[in-house]
């Protein structure tokens, strides 16, 4: 157990709304986390794509992502590292609308990203309108510190696993874990059972 | 605030490394499983704004390591260093 | 025999653990500086340049970490760390506004030989500083005047005014009574009347002007925010410093 400084409080709130998880504390900032320097594909080049077994089933480029409908959605994020944002607003495409007209069997995805960043979600969890590929925070474009030009978005599971910069989905029969999820984080990541590392 | 600005030497992993490898870590010389380079974990490039703290090789960016610490445990993969050279002698 | 010998060495060493470290004294450099005299019992000693973790635990079990630079050599188990308190901060302003004398905080180090001058090579000793980088560079130099080096110095330091150049007495008397010491000051957003030193953000212009190119072999420290860092250390490697010879230490996103 770690020493106790006494007066030391940090900047955290008590939570009076009852929409913070346990442990973690409500931040008004949007803090930049990073693993590595922002990726920064033209969008010329930028691509979206859905495969399975290494088939590619589905490719939209920028402008055939941003023809697809789309949605504004407000949401609570939840970053592993403790803090908590409320009424975050998001635009982009659900990724019902994404997987529509694809059949697939897989039970798992992995979401990868420019720079090499992955991360597993069962596929339950990206579907039922619980997942987006946004492209916009706050009214405006999203900047590429917090993933831009899009970012996977899924709130109801730790922010590590809204993946920035993201490509695209492989359709997985297997969950593999991704970037932190091979490195102690938790494979599904469910704030509300504050299930941060293995073995929680 | 940039994720150009989040950028820190390896000097920053020398606390973390330092509760797992024993002796002086920021002098320590890794090559790169990616592209060779060896440089000393002083110089590599850290970014620690994360769940966990990741060094990439200065030269290729290619992840190097990447530990995290929480929950009372330490994890650290090591994958991206072909090789890492401790000094024998405080 | 030598092999026993390595291997006992080996056994002696310790993974870095943490320290409760007493506040002893605060001593206020600028409006926005203060130093931190610690005494830590078990303190191993260190080199100029190195480091240590502050840890502070709230009672709910919130933990904060951050890293602060020893500013003085080696004093058996007393420690100096300058903090900047950020207006925005965390850790820095329970440090410089909360935390009392006779009171502890945790910390584990020393950490960085990567960082280190102690000046044991003989070669120049060339130092980038920006804001609060200055306080591992500071460790250095007053290591060099206690030890009385006559290893050639030179200080190229950045602040916002002249009010927020920490150490600027002590870095006055030193450069006055050694003229192998040389410190040179820009200030970037306001310079009182008349004058004379730089007033401008760092540019390759101003490296060449007070460091030179680095053919004397000297070994160049560069320290301070992300940014400051990498438009100096880039800006010395342009002037012909050995990339080997250029250490930096990147402090994150600059506080302003």
């Amino acid at each position: 157990m770690a020493f106790i400084t006494r007066g030391f409080r940090g900047k955290h709130e008590t939570d009076e709304s009852g929409r913070i998880p346990p442990g973690q504390y409500e931040t008004h900032d949007f803090p930049v986390l990073s693993a590595g320097p922002t990726p920064h594909t033209p969008l010329e080049t930028w691509s979206f794509t859905i495969a399975e077994g290494g088939e590619e089933l589905a490719r939209w480029s920028w402008e055939e992502l941003r023809a697809l409908p789309s949605e504004t959605i407000t949401k609570d994020i939840h970053c592993v590292t403790k803090w908590s944002k409320l009424d975050t607003e998001w635009e982009g495409v659900s990724v019902d609308t994404l997987l529509d007209g694809i059949e697939t069997d897989a039970g798992y995805v992995t979401a990868w990203s420019d720079g090499g960043y992955t991360t597993n979600l069962p596929l339950e969890d990206v579907t039922g309108g619980k997942a987006w590929v946004a492209f916009g925070y706050d009214g405006e474009l999203l900047d590429p510190e917090h993933g831009g030009p899009a970012r996977l978005l899924v709130p109801h599971l730790y922010f590590w696993k809204s993946a920035k910069w993201v490509r695209g989905l492989r359709l997985m029969d297997e969950d593999e874990p991704g970037f932190w999820e091979s490195l102690g984080y938790h494979l599904y990541g469910d704030p509300w059972r504050e299930q941060r590392y293995w073995g929680d | 605030m940039e994720t150009a600005d989040l950028k820190l030497d390896g000097n920053a992993l020398g606390g973390l490394l330092g509760e797992v490898l024993v002796g002086e870590v920021t002098v320590a010389r890794s090559t790169c499983a990616s592209c060779g380079a060896v440089n000393e974990i002083g110089a590599v490039a850290v970014y620690m704004q994360a769940p966990g703290a990741v060094a990439r090789c200065p030269s290729c960016e290619a992840v190097l390591l990447r530990v995290v610490q929480a929950g009372g445990r330490i994890w650290v993969d090591f994958r991206g260093v072909a090789c890492l050279e401790l000094r024998a002698e405080a | 025999m030598a092999g026993a010998a390595v291997l006992g060495r080996l056994g002696t060493l310790a993974p870095l653990r943490w320290l409760l470290a007493e506040l002893v004294e605060l001593v206020p450099e600028t409006p926005r500086v203060t130093s931190l005299v610690l005494d830590v019992p078990g303190w191993a000693g260190h080199r100029p340049g190195q480091h240590v973790d502050v840890r502070l635990t709230a009672e709910d079990g919130y933990q904060a970490q951050r890293s602060y630079s020893l500013a003085a050599p080696e004093d058996r188990e007393r420690i100096v760390l300058t903090v900047e308190e950020l207006e925005d901060g965390e850790v820095s302003p329970f440090l410089t506004e909360e935390l009392r004398p006779g009171e502890f905080i945790e910390l584990r180090g020393p950490i960085g030989g990567y960082f280190v001058w102690d000046g044991a090579g003989g070669e120049p000793l060339h130092l980038v500083a920006g804001g609060s980088g200055v306080v591992p560079l500071m460790a250095m130099l007053r290591h060099r005047a206690a030890a009385r080096l006559e290893t050639p110095a030179t200080l190229l330091y950045s602040s916002r005014t002249l009010g927020d150049v920490i150490y600027r007495e002590e870095l006055d008397r030193l450069a006055a009574a050694d003229p192998a010491l040389r410190v040179a000051h820009t200030l970037t957003r306001e310079q009182p009347e008349g004058w004379g030193g730089y007033a401008r953000r760092i540019d390759p212009e101003m490296l060449a002007e007070v460091l030179g190119s680095g053919e004397a072999g000297a070994t160049a420290f560069v320290c301070g925010p992300t940014r400051f860092v990498e438009v100096a250390a880039d800006g010395l490697v342009a002037l012909g410093y050995e990339p080997g010879r250029v250490r930096t230490e990147r402090f994150g996103p600059s506080g302003a």
